[in-house]
C-alpha cells in the first residue's frame, strides 16, 4: 500500500470535498449559483484524471483518513472501480448541471428551488464519490444516507402534489433500506469486530448471525436500488423530478448501492457466500428485466418509459453474482461478468442520462411528453431526437455501444460457464428494449400531425441541445473503447470477480 | 501489409456520413458534394485495393475493442468483390437519389443514413472476424431503418416495424450463435480455420441453425423474408440500396463467410447441413419467383424476385463444388447490376409517369425509350437470357451443380427460369407492343419530357449497360467471373 498524499490520496479526497464545497458555494451565491459548474466541473475533471493516473501508476491505493490505520480509523480505497464511477459520475453531473443552467435553475431563478437544485446535485455529487471511495460499511451506510436525503430532496424539488407523494414514497424505501443495512452493518462488527471491507474479509467466517447480516444488508441495498420486486417507488420518482435530477437520480444514484452490495459480496463476504446467493439475485435480476420492460412497453409518456427502462438495466447489473468468475482465466476476457456488469453500469449512467436530458428539452419545447404527440420532432429538434436514438441503441445493447461490449462479456460469461439461461434472458431483454425504444424513435421519424399545436416553449439553444447528444455519443465511443475502461475496472478487482463465488 | 487503406475506404462513405447529419437543409451543395465526392474518392481507392490484392497484397487493421475482442478489417478477394459492387452502385445511387428527392425535406437526414449505410456494408465485406461482422452487420440494420421509415407516412412506418420484427429477432439469433461459438473456442477469425473440432457435433449444428436463421433474414430467406416485400413502402433509391447495393448481399455474403470461413464447406457437409441449406435455398427460389408471379404492383413483383434471385448465391455457397461457388458469388455482383437497373427503372416510371401497376405499363416503350430498354435489359437478364449477366451464374451454377453431383439443382434452375419469363415478359410485351392508354401523352416532342432529369435515367442505363458488358465479356480478365475465379482459386480450391 501507498503512503498517505499521493496523488491517488489526495484526489479521493478532493473528489468527496471538492462537490460538497460546491454545495456550500451554490447555497451562498444564490441566484448565481448555476455557475458553480463552470468552476467544479473542470476541477473534479482534474480530479478524476489524477485519480485515474495515479491507480494506473501505482495500483490501488488505501488512504486513512486522519492517519489512523482501520480498524481504529476509517479507509478510502482508490481503486478501479471507484475510479471508473468517479469518471462517470463528473461526466453525467456535469452534463446535468451545465443543461440545468441555462433552463431548470433559470426558470427557477426567483426562487430557492433553481439553486437548490445545484447545491443538493453538489451534495448527491460528493455523496456518491464518498459511497465509490469508501473501504468501510459504516462509511458507507453514512454515505448512501447522505446520498438519500440529497435523492429525495431533487424528487420533491418542484414541489407539486404528485411528486410530494414520490418522494416520500421513495423516502419510505429508502430509509426502510438504511435500516436494513444498519442492523446487518451492527450484527456483522458484532461477529468480525471490524466494519472495515479488507479486513471483514480476513476475519468472516460462516455463522448463522453472519448470514443474518449479510441478507439484511443485502435486503437494504436492493431496496435503495429498486431490484424487482422492491422498484415500485422508482419511476414515479424519477419521472416526476424536473429532467436533470432525473438524470442524476436514474443514472447514477441506484449504480451506488449496486458498487456497494458488489463490494460487500465480492470484497467483504466472498468466504461466508452461500451457492444459492448468485442464482437468487441473478434471478431477481432477470425478473427485473423482463418485467421492467414489460412495464415500460405500457407506457404512454417518454419520461416514464425511459425510468421503467431504468428497472430493466438496473436487472443487468446483478447478473453478475450468478456469472463472476464466468470463464474462469481460460479466456483472453477473463472476469468478463465483471468488466461486463461494471461497463454496463457505465454505459447505461451515461445513454440514461443522455434519455432524460433530451427528454427535458422536448418537454420544454413541446409542453408535454406524450410519446403519441412526439411526431416530427425528429425536423423541429434533429439533435435531440439523434440523442434519443443514439441511447437507444445503447440500451438496446446493439453495436457499436458501450452497452455492446458489456453485453457481450456477459453472454461469454454465461455461455462458457453452462449457465446459458442468463445468456436467454440477456438476449430477451435487448429484444423487448428494442420493442419499446423503437416506436419512440419512429414517432420522432413520423409527418407531423396536420392539427399540430403550438410549442409550448421556445426551441433550445444548440449548445443545450447539444449535451444530451454528447452523452450519448460517449456511450456509443464507449463500444470502441472498452479496452482502457476494462483495463481500469481490472485493477485491485477482487478476486472473486475472478473465481467467482461459491 | 497496409493497415490504413481498408480504414480510409471505410471512412470516404463514414466521414460524409457523419458531416451530412449535421448540414442545414438548404446547403444542398455541400451535400451533394461531399457524397459524390467521398463516392468517386471510395471508387477510386477500390480501384487502387484491386490491383493491389489481385497482386497478392493482404491489408489488415487490428484495433482492440476490449481485452482479447479485437475489431479486424481484413481485404481479401472476396471482400473487395462485395465493396466493389457496393462502392460502384453508391455512386450511381447517389446521383440517381439526389434527382429523385430534388426539392423534398430531411435530405440532410436521409443521405446521412444513406452513406451510414454504405459505410456499414463496406465494414461487413472487410470483417476479418466474427464479432467485427456483427457490429457492422448491426449498424447496417440501425442505418437502414431510417430510410426505410423516411417518408414518415403510415405504409412507412408500418414497413419500418415489419423490417425491425424481422431483423431484431434475427441479430439476437446471431449473437446468441457468435458468443456461443466463441465462448468455446475464443475470439474466431476469418482468416484461420476455428478449431471447431473441440466442439460437439450436435452444438456445431445448432449453432449453425442459428447462424442461418440470424443471417438468413437478411438474404431474405425464405420464411424470413416477409420483411422485403413490405418495405416496399420506401422511396426508390431505398429499394435499390435494400436490393442491390446492401442489404439483402450482406446476407448472402455473411452466409458465404459462415459456409466458407467459419465452419469450412467440408465440415458443414460432414455435418450433413450442406445439403439442407442448398434445399432452402431452392425452396426461397421457387417460392420467390412464385409469389412474383402474382404480384401486380411493379415493386413487390420486383421484391419477391430479389427473395428468389438472392438465394442463386445461397444455393452456389451451399453446393461443395468450386464451379457452383463462382456461380454463387459471381451472382452477388450480377444480381446487383441487374436488379438496381429494375429499380432505379420502376422508380423513374413511378416518379415521371405515375406507373405503379403492371398493367398500366402498356404503351410506355415507346414513350421513355431509354428506361424501357434497360428495363428490358435487367428483366432479360433476370431470365438468364445470353449473352447478359444472369445467363452466365446459371450457367455456372448448373454445371457446378452437375459437378457437385446435386443433379436436382438443375430442375430447380430450369423451373425458376421459366418462372421468371413468365413474371418478366408479360411487362415487356405490355412496355413495347400494346398501346399506351389516353392518360399518356401522345407520342411526340412532349414525351421526351418524361425521361428527365438525365440524373434519374442515366444510372439504369449505366448499370444496363454494365450487366450487358459483364455478361459479354464474361471472359475477360477483369470481369466479376474472372474475379471470382481467382477468390475460388485461392481461397476455396478444395
Amino acid at each position: 500500500m501507498t503512503e498517505p498524499l499521493d496523488t491517488a490520496a489526495l484526489a479521493a479526497a478532493l473528489a468527496v470535498a471538492l462537490p460538497l464545497a460546491g454545495a456550500l458555494a451554490a447555497l451562498v451565491l444564490g441566484r448565481r449559483a448555476g455557475d458553480v459548474i463552470v468552476v467544479t466541473g473542470p476541477a473534479m475533471a482534474l480530479v478524476a484524471a489524477a485519480l485515474i493516473a495515479g491507480i494506473v501508476e501505482t495500483g490501488p491505493a488505501r488512504i486513512a483518513v486522519g492517519g489512523f490505520a482501520p480498524p481504529l480509523g476509517i479507509a478510502l480505497v482508490a481503486d478501479g472501480l471507484a475510479a471508473t464511477f468517479v469518471a462517470t459520475t463528473l461526466a453525467v453531473m456535469a452534463a446535468a448541471l451545465a443543461i440545468a443552467r441555462g433552463g431548470l435553475v433559470a426558470r427557477l431563478r426567483e426562487t430557492r428551488r433553481g439553486y437548490a437544485f445545484v447545491a443538493l446535485a453538489h451534495l448527491a455529487w460528493g455523496a456518491l464519490n464518498a459511497v465509490f471511495l469508501s473501504g468501510d460499511l459504516f462509511n458507507l451506510y453514512v454515505a448512501l444516507e447522505l446520498l438519500g436525503l440529497a435523492a429525495i430532496a431533487l424528487v420533491a424539488l418542484e414541489g407539486k402534489p404528485e411528486t410530494l407523494a414520490a418522494a416520500i414514497r421513495y423516502a419510505w424505501f429508502a430509509l426502510t433500506g438504511s435500516l436494513l443495512y444498519l442492523a446487518g452493518a451492527i450484527l456483522l462488527y458484532s461477529e468480525a469486530g471490524t466494519l472495515d471491507i479488507a479486513l471483514t474479509a480476513t476475519r468472516a467466517t460462516e455463522s448463522a448471525t453472519m448470514l443474518v447480516a449479510g441478507a439484511l444488508m443485502t435486503a437494504g441495498l436492493c431496496a435503495k436500488t429498486a431490484l424487482f420486486p422492491l422498484h415500485a417507488w422508482l419511476p414515479p420518482a424519477h419521472a416526476g423530478a424536473p429532467a436533470p435530477a432525473s438524470a442524476i437520480l436514474s443514472a447514477l444514484v441506484p449504480k451506488a448501492s449496486f458498487v456497494v452490495l458488489a463490494r460487500l459480496w465480492l470484497e467483504a463476504l466472498p468466504a461466508i457466500a452461500t451457492p444459492a446467493l448468485g442464482p437468487l439475485l441473478g434471478g431477481l435480476g432477470a425478473a427485473a428485466i423482463l418485467y421492467g420492460s414489460v412495464l415500460a412497453l405500457r407506457q404512454e409518456r417518454l419520461k416514464l418509459l425511459v425510468a421503467y427502462s431504468t428497472i430493466a438495466q438496473i436487472g443487468y447489473l446483478f447478473l453478475l453474482f450468478p456469472l463472476a468468475g464466468g470463464a474462469l482465466g481460460t479466456q483472453p476476457w477473463a472476469a468478463g461478468a465483471w468488466s461486463g456488469a461494471m461497463l454496463h453500469g457505465v454505459s447505461h449512467a451515461l445513454a440514461k442520462a443522455a434519455m432524460f436530458l433530451a427528454a427535458g428539452l422536448v418537454l420544454a419545447r413541446l409542453g408535454h411528453d406524450r410519446i403519441a404527440g412526439l411526431s416530427g420532432l425528429a425536423r423541429a429538434m434533429p439533435m435531440t431526437a439523434f440523442a434519443l436514438g443514439l441511447a437507444a441503441v445503447t440500451l438496446m445493447g446493439l453495436p457499436p455501444s458501450g452497452g455492446f461490449i458489456a453485453k457481450y462479456l456477459l453472454l461469454v460469461a454465461a455461455f462458457a460457464s453452462g449457465q446459458g439461461a442468463w445468456a436467454l434472458v440477456m438476449l430477451g431483454g435487448g429484444l423487448l428494449a428494442a420493442l419499446y425504444l423503437f416506436p419512440v424513435l419512429g414517432r420522432l421519424l413520423a409527418k407531423e400531425d396536420p392539427e399540430k399545436t403550438e410549442p409550448a416553449g421556445p426551441p433550445p439553444s444548440a449548445a443545450r441541445e447539444a449535451i444530451p447528444l454528447l452523452l450519448a455519443a460517449l456511450a456509443v465511443a464507449l463500444g470502441f473503447a472498452s479496452v482502457w475502461p476494462t483495463a481500469l475496472l481490472a485493477i485491485g478487482r477482487p478476486g472473486a470477480a475472478v473465481e467467482g463465488l461459491e | 501489409m497496409n493497415g490504413l487503406l481498408p480504414v480510409l475506404i471505410i471512412a470516404t462513405s463514414l466521414v460524409p456520413a457523419l458531416v451530412t447529419f449535421f448540414l442545414a437543409k438548404d446547403q444542398t451543395g455541400w451535400r451533394n458534394g461531399l457524397n459524390l465526392g467521398g463516392a468517386v474518392l471510395k471508387i477510386a481507392l477500390v480501384g487502387f485495393m484491386l490491383a493491389e490484392v489481385g497482386a497478392g497484397t493482404l491489408h489488415e487493421t487490428r484495433f482492440l475493442l476490449a481485452p482479447g475482442l479485437a475489431l479486424v478489417l481484413r481485404v481479401d478477394a472476396l471482400a473487395l468483390l462485395f465493396v466493389t459492387l457496393s462502392a460502384a452502385l453508391w455512386l450511381l445511387t447517389t446521383i440517381y437519389a439526389i434527382a429523385y428527392f430534388d426539392g423534398t425535406r430531411d435530405l440532410s437526414r436521409f443521405f446521412g443514413f444513406f452513406s451510414l449505410c454504405v459505410a456499414a456494408t463496406t465494414g461487413i465485406a472487410f470483417s476479418g472476424t466474427l464479432v467485427t461482422f456483427f457490429v457492422f452487420y448491426e449498424l447496417l440494420t440501425l442505418s437502414t431503418w431510417p430510410l426505410v421509415v423516411h417518408k414518415g407516412d403510415a405504409a412507412s412506418l408500418s414497413a419500418g416495424r415489419r423490417y425491425l420484427a424481422y431483423t431484431m429477432p434475427g441479430s439476437a439469433a446471431l449473437l446468441a450463435a457468435i458468443v456461443w461459438l466463441e465462448s468455446a473456442v475464443g475470439p474466431i477469425a476469418f482468416a484461420q480455420p476455428a478449431a471447431l473440432e473441440a466442439v460437439d457435433e450436435t452444438t456445431l449444428r445448432l449453432v449453425f441453425a442459428l447462424f442461418v436463421v440470424g443471417i438468413g433474414v437478411k438474404a431474405a430467406l425464405v420464411p424470413l423474408h416477409g420483411w422485403l416485400p413490405a418495405a416496399m413502402a420506401a422511396p426508390a433509391p431505398v429499394s435499390a440500396l435494400l436490393h442491390a447495393v446492401a442489404v439483402v448481399k450482406a446476407g448472402a455474403f455473411g452466409l458465404a463467410r459462415v459456409v466458407h470461413d467459419v465452419y469450412g464447406i467440408e465440415r458443414v457437409a460432414a455435418l450433413g447441413l450442406a445439403t439442407p441449406l442448398a434445399f432452402v435455398a431452392a425452396l426461397t427460389i421457387l417460392y420467390g419467383s412464385a409469389r412474383a408471379l402474382q404480384q401486380v404492383d411493379i415493386k413487390r413483383r420486383l421484391a419477391f424476385s430479389t427473395v428468389s434471385q438472392v438465394s442463386y448465391i445461397v444455393l452456389g455457397v451451399a453446393l461443395a463444388g468450386p464451379l457452383a461457388t463462382i456461380g454463387g458469388l459471381v451472382h452477388l455482383v450480377h444480381q446487383g447490376l441487374m436488379k438496381v437497373t429494375l429499380f432505379f427503372c420502376a422508380g423513374a416510371f413511378a416518379e415521371r409517369a405515375h406507373i405503379h401497376r403492371v398493367d398500366e405499363l402498356a404503351g410506355i416503350g415507346p414513350r421513355m425509350p431509354w428506361t424501357a430498354s434497360a428495363f428490358s435489359i435487367g428483366a432479360l437478364g433476370m431470365i438468364g437470357v445470353p449473352p447478359i449477366a444472369g445467363f452466365v451464374s446459371k450457367w455456372y451454377l448448373g454445371i457446378g451443380a452437375l459437378q457437385a453431383g446435386q443433379p436436382w439443382v438443375v430442375g430447380v434452375l430450369v423451373a425458376s427460369s421459366l418462372l421468371n419469363a413468365s413474371y418478366f415478359l408479360p411487362l415487356l410485351y405490355r412496355m413495347w407492343f400494346l398501346p399506351a392508354p389516353e392518360t399518356l401523352p401522345a407520342r411526340g416532342p412532349d414525351t421526351r419530357a418524361l425521361e428527365r432529369p438525365l440524373g434519374l435515367i442515366a444510372p439504369p442505363v449505366a448499370t444496363a449497360l454494365a450487366a450487358l458488358a459483364v455478361g459479354l465479356l464474361a471472359a475477360s480478365p477483369i470481369s466479376p467471373l474472372a474475379w471470382t475465379t481467382l477468390i475460388v482459386e485461392r481461397e476455396y480450391a478444395p
